[in-house]
């Protein structure tokens, strides 16, 4: 069985460390918060200007001052602060953010990913995330592995205008986790069910499987 | 409006001077911290041919979105569409210029037009179509792209929650967003906020935009529309 949305959130979580400051993007990498391990204390920095982002507040608490990137309301922890966009992006492109998590329509074994448009078809702009991509040193992309017709996603070279090169380092997708290492994809573990014929058929990119993968672990 | 004293009564003299093909940057992430006043008073005009810098345009309807619907800006320079269909449909129609920016770059552009920096260096979009055109530059082994600051807008249009008579300005949480570089840019910088307090009661300490930046300030009402009105469950 394929992961779902909530399911490849808590793998990724797994990649959180005590004392980590996190950006998140829209999607499935926002629900990565859900599934932050007790006992540790991680920061999750939102680029529209907030570090130490809370859960969502109640509804006596709605504060339409208060949102985060993905414009929904949100609240703020004791020891968060605010500040502009351009400070924002300091951190950012300073490289002081330690993991970011975003989604992507395509990545490929050069380590780009593209994720902000369809031309003519679809466009939602890149956002923050051409700054995350070029300042984070620690990238993880959530996203499903093929399309709705069963085209591969994982490809040897990205189609659509790319939001980053050379960047990507880890993928966790409905079916597969995988590493990129010098311009090859491995494969680390598989999800439950879902065999390593199926992930290999499903990626056009190069793939590396040695030996036993193991299922992931819900 | 006299001297140091930049409160003005009326969005016709906040506005006063506006026309056609100028350059407006507008402040707001979304609809939160958007001057909706002076947007709306932008939208009472026929002033046309804009050319608008703003992470977004509004959604339908609301916020910058009232001078898509009135095919008011000719071009638009922001990072996101996100969800606002009209945006969509006059960026893939070729109706309207678009021209997408990382959000980060757009940023740092309006904040070195404000500190007088023409150019700078970032590894923002490097080997995108970002870069296209653009001087490339290798510094420690990392590639970065050469980008230019924004000319001063015509108009800078910023919300900010509290000012006083000299234009010293604190904003709130995240309305803060693009406003205080905005602030900076303009060769008429326009305020519109919540709430003018007397000299001294904004402590010296906290302001965000010192009254330096800012021409004239006004007081508004706004709405705050929400986007995403997410709750605990």
């Amino acid at each position: 069985m394929s992961l779902t949305k909530e399911q490849i959130a808590q793998v990724i979580a797994r990649e959180l460390q005590d004392g980590y400051y996190v950006n998140l993007g829209i999607g499935i990498p926002t629900l990565v918060a859900n599934y932050v391990p007790e006992n540790m204390e991680i920061m999750l920095q939102s680029e529209n200007g907030l570090l130490g982002m809370g859960e969502f507040p109640t509804e006596e608490n709605i504060d339409a001052d208060l949102i985060n990137a993905g414009k929904q309301t949100v609240t703020v922890l004791d020891g968060g602060s605010f500040f502009s966009s351009a400070e924002s992006f300091a951190m950012i492109r300073g490289g002081h953010v330690d993991l970011t998590v975003l989604g992507a329509f395509e990545i490929d074994q050069s380590g780009n990913i593209a994720s902000y448009m369809i031309p003519g078809k679809l466009v939602k702009g890149m956002g923050g995330a051409m700054d995350l991509v070029a300042g984070a040193d620690n990238i993880i992309v959530a996203m499903t592995h093929a399309n709705k017709h069963g085209v591969s996603k994982i490809l040897k070279e990205c189609t659509l205008p790319l939001t980053g090169v050379n960047c990507v380092k880890k993928v966790v997708t409905d079916l597969a986790v995988m590493e990129l290492i010098d311009g090859k994809f491995h494969l680390l573990e598989r999800a439950p069910g879902v065999s390593v014929e199926e992930i290999q058929e499903k990626t056009q990119a190069e793939l590396v499987i040695s030996g036993e993968v193991s299922e992931i672990k819900i | 409006m006299s001297g140091l004293n930049k409160v003005v009564n009326s969005y016709d003299e906040a506005l006063a001077g506006i026309s056609n093909d100028m350059t407006l940057m507008v402040g707001g992430f979304g609809l939160c911290g958007i001057p909706e006043g002076l947007i709306q008073k932008v939208a009472d005009t026929e002033v046309k041919g804009l050319t608008c810098i703003s992470n977004n345009a509004g959604v339908d309807g609301f916020g910058l979105g009232k001078l898509l619907e009135k095919r008011q800006i000719k071009t638009m320079i922001g990072s996101y569409v996100g969800e606002n269909k009209l945006f969509e449909q006059l960026f893939l129609s070729g109706e309207m210029e678009v021209i997408l920016t990382p959000q980060g770059t757009l940023a740092e552009k309006i904040r070195a037009a404000g500190a007088g920096i023409p150019a700078f260096y970032t590894a923002t979009g490097f080997g995108t179509e970002v870069a296209k055109g653009k001087e490339t530059k290798e510094y420690n082994g990392k590639n970065y792209i050469l980008e230019e600051a924004f000319p001063k807008a015509d108009f800078a249009l910023v919300k900010a929650w509290k000012a006083d008579r000299y234009g010293n300005l604190i904003f709130k949480k995240t309305a803060a967003n693009f406003n205080p570089m905005i602030a900076t840019a303009g060769k008429i910088t326009v305020v519109e906020v919540e709430e003018i307090v007397e000299p001294g009661e904004l402590d010296p300490n906290y302001i965000h935009t010192p009254g330096i930046y800012v021409d004239r300030v006004i007081v508004g009402k706004f709405e705050k529309r929400i986007e995403q009105r997410t709750v605990k469950q």
